[in-house]
């Protein structure tokens, strides 16, 4: 935006203070839901829904989940990708010359 | 007496559309908005016959081979249930849209979504397909309203799918009329009703709700709409389908599968993808694939969580919709690889965007959190421990795609010098009150819980549900972060089962080009060449030929020479071409002709 002070922009997220400050947060963040469990347990609130040997009932299943279930899935796609990705141009179709007409005016 | 009784809300719609284009400017914009909040009041308006009870009205007899009334206005939880979402979400597409010039698209938009309210509402399975291809038909107008080259290639090809699908689900309406008499839509028995015609409904419902193989269609065809038609597409025809499906399919075991395939597909495609609509239209497929596996499961429980699942869904992910719009609306691109740093000058479209990207992956305190957990706890009241482990896996993953990727790509990332100005004040509003909604449902699910079709004994908010989802969902984070070097975005698109009719076509016409092609070539040398040739040369020297042949032993006999005959048949093959024969000759030859057919004439009569 022209006119507007650079040195006033809202920049917190591209700082390299901030982002080791986020990483500490999703750290702390993890390590505390992962370590509430431990008062479920203390608790005897924790018990599967599939019978006794359950593995939903297993300690800190769910995090192990969301941990592999993830990481598997990016694998997958990252595999999958070397098989299906293709440059943008591959059914050749014809590139638009203009933006089209829903976009903003101040950019036509 | 309420003025609203009885109107058919899909009615206000429909009719209503017709007068957009006589509105100019901000009263035509104005006019958008008021009909889908009459239509709202009209669905408030309607009977609430109580669980498991239906009313019916308008009701008309015109079908000659069946004893049955078509029935145009059948209400109970379910319809209710997605008739009130559908106007909702409707009234807030439309203020979204308040600074769109264009009649067209409004209109269109405007019938599709009537259509839509008149398929939730339809009673029988032939009013059921009439909004079903009135939808078809008017979405793919939705789709080319952006005029780009690119709408009208993914708008054609996405109404040869939905024609497609229509001509499954009439196949199998014919059939099963023919075979039950009755054209009744009220639940398929998956024990007793399962035949060819069953069977083809549910795929015609199938392909509209994007299961694999037929799901190209929504990822192809939603990202080249425009930046208002793209969310308007997002929420009916999918969830449409979820209806019909809910309502006719429950208990299909097929279907729990289905939905599971869909939920882990949906996940896979939307992290290969660069483009940020069509990251939004592959999680589309992902949430679907929930509701399809409730349908599946079948009972109370599922068949409630599924609508409550719809109803927030369709929120959350018009919030999305509408976030991705208003970048695209200021930035004119749409691809992750053009994208980044725009929190610094869109704020907040980037914190509506975090609360529909924080309710799709069923955050504490966000709608998804007190609506999809319905569906999971279905699967475990029915003890189906593999499809719930799918779709824990799929809520995990749905975070990192939808979840993170989307807000991080498009407003955090790398910064690339991008400054547009906050999106324009309709859309901030439309995005507020869907924000609203997105975490009003999430504190207190109990407006919601209220108007679904069965009563649910559920409470999301126990202590271990909370800290097993913050758990599950703040691993995923660290999963996303961690891998993030592998999660790169490159600009390419990925191949889906689009590709099979995209270069089938291609493939289908260059092999017409050079089969069909070839044989006329072949076919107009031999004719034209050859048999035209052969037929002139016959009638130019053929016939004189014959006669020189016929002449050649008379000569002979005549005691003519070598070389006398050759001269003699020089002279005759002359004549004859040219056809100038003596006089004599030829009354001589006409002689001998009457001769021959006098002889005949007497010999035959004999």
């Amino acid at each position: 935006m022209q006119g507007r002070d650079l040195k006033k922009e809202n920049d917190w997220f591209d700082r390299p203070a901030s982002r080791r400050l986020l990483w500490r947060l999703l750290y702390g963040a993890c390590t505390v839901s992962v370590l509430l469990e431990l008062v479920l347990i203390a608790t005897h609130q924790r018990h599967g829904h599939f019978g006794k040997t359950s593995p939903d009932g297993w300690w800190f299943f769910y995090a192990l989940l969301g941990f592999i279930a993830c990481a598997l899935m990016i694998l997958a796609a990252k595999g999958l990708g070397a098989w299906l990705k293709r440059p943008e141009d591959y059914y050749a179709e014809t590139e638009e010359t203009t933006l089209p007409e829903d976009i903003d005016e101040s950019l036509r | 007496m309420n003025p609203f009784a009885e109107i058919h809300p899909a009615l206000i719609l429909l009719v209503g559309a017709l007068f957009v284009p006589l509105f100019r400017g901000v009263w035509r914009s104005a006019w958008t908005i008021l009909l889908p909040v009459l239509a709202l009041a009209a669905v408030s308006a309607l009977p609430s016959p109580g669980e498991g009870a239906q009313w019916t009205g308008w009701t008309l007899r015109v079908l000659p081979w069946v004893n049955e009334p078509l029935t145009f206005l059948r209400v109970d939880g379910l319809s209710k249930a997605f008739a009130y979402i559908f106007t909702i979400n409707a009234i807030a597409a439309f203020v979204f849209a308040f600074y769109v010039k264009e009649s067209g698209q409004h209109v269109a938009a405007l019938v599709y979504i009537g259509a839509a309210l008149g398929a939730v509402f339809a009673g029988d399975l032939v009013s059921l397909y009439v909004f079903w291809e009135v939808m078809a038909v008017a979405s793919t107008f939705v789709i080319l309203a952006r005029r780009t080259e690119k709408a009208k290639g993914s708008a054609y090809r996405y109404v040869l799918i939905h024609l497609l699908g229509g001509l499954f689900f009439l196949a199998g309406l014919a059939i099963t009329v023919a075979q039950t008499g009755s054209i009744a839509f009220d639940g398929f028995d998956f024990g007793t009703e399962q035949n060819a015609g069953t069977w083809l409904i549910l795929l015609g419902f199938l392909v509209n709700a994007a299961a694999p193989p037929f799901s190209a269609w929504l990822s192809d065809a939603y990202p080249e709409a425009s930046v208002t038609g793209g969310l308007i597409l997002s929420a009916y025809t999918t969830k449409t389908a979820v209806y019909a499906l809910l309502r006719g399919y429950e208990g299909w075991e097929p279907l729990i599968w289905v939905g599971c395939i869909m939920s882990i597909y949906g996940i896979i495609y939307a992290l290969l993808e660069n483009d940020m609509r069509r990251i939004l239209a592959y999680s589309i497929i992902n949430q679907v694939g929930f509701m399809v596996c409730a349908a599946g499961i079948g009972g109370p429980i599922a068949i409630s969580g599924a609508t409550a699942h719809a109803f927030c869904h369709i929120i959350y992910k018009s919030l999305l919709w509408m976030s991705a719009g208003a970048v695209l609306y200021r930035v004119g691109k749409s691809k992750c690889t053009d994208l980044g740093g725009l929190y610094k000058t869109m704020p907040w479209t980037l914190t509506f965007g975090t609360i529909g990207a924080l309710a799709i992956s069923a955050v504490p305190l966000t709608s998804g959190f007190t609506s999809k957990t319905i569906i999971l706890h279905a699967a475990e009241q029915e003890h189906l421990f593999w499809p719930w482990l799918i779709l824990e896996a799929a809520s995990a993953g749905v975070f990192l795609h939808a979840g993170i990727k989307f807000p991080y790509f498009v407003f955090f990332n790398q910064d690339r010098g991008l400054r547009p100005k906050e999106a324009p004040p309709s859309m901030l509003l439309a995005m507020g009150a869907l924000s609203f909604l997105c975490l009003y449902l999430g504190i207190h699910p109990q407006p919601l819980y209220d108007i679904l079709p069965y009563h649910v004994d559920y409470n999301a908010w126990t202590v271990p549900h909370v800290i097993a989802q913050t758990q599950l969902l703040m691993l995923s984070a660290l999963v996303f972060f961690l891998f993030l070097p592998m999660l790169k975005r490159t600009a390419t698109i990925s191949l889906d089962t689009d590709w099979f009719y995209r270069k089938g076509g291609d493939a289908f016409y260059w092999l017409a080009d050079k089969s069909l092609n070839a044989i006329n070539a072949a076919a107009s040398r031999f004719f034209l060449g050859k048999v035209v040739d052969g037929v002139t040369n016959f009638f130019e020297s053929g016939l004189p030929r014959l006669a020189c042949l016929f002449m050649t032993p008379i000569w002979k006999l005549m005691g003519h020479d070598t070389a006398e005959i050759e001269e003699e048949r020089h002279a005759l093959f002359r004549r004859a071409k040219i056809g100038a024969f003596p006089v004599s000759i030829t009354a001589f030859c006409a002689v001998i002709l009457l001769g021959l057919l006098t002889a005949y004439y007497y010999a035959a009569g004999k």
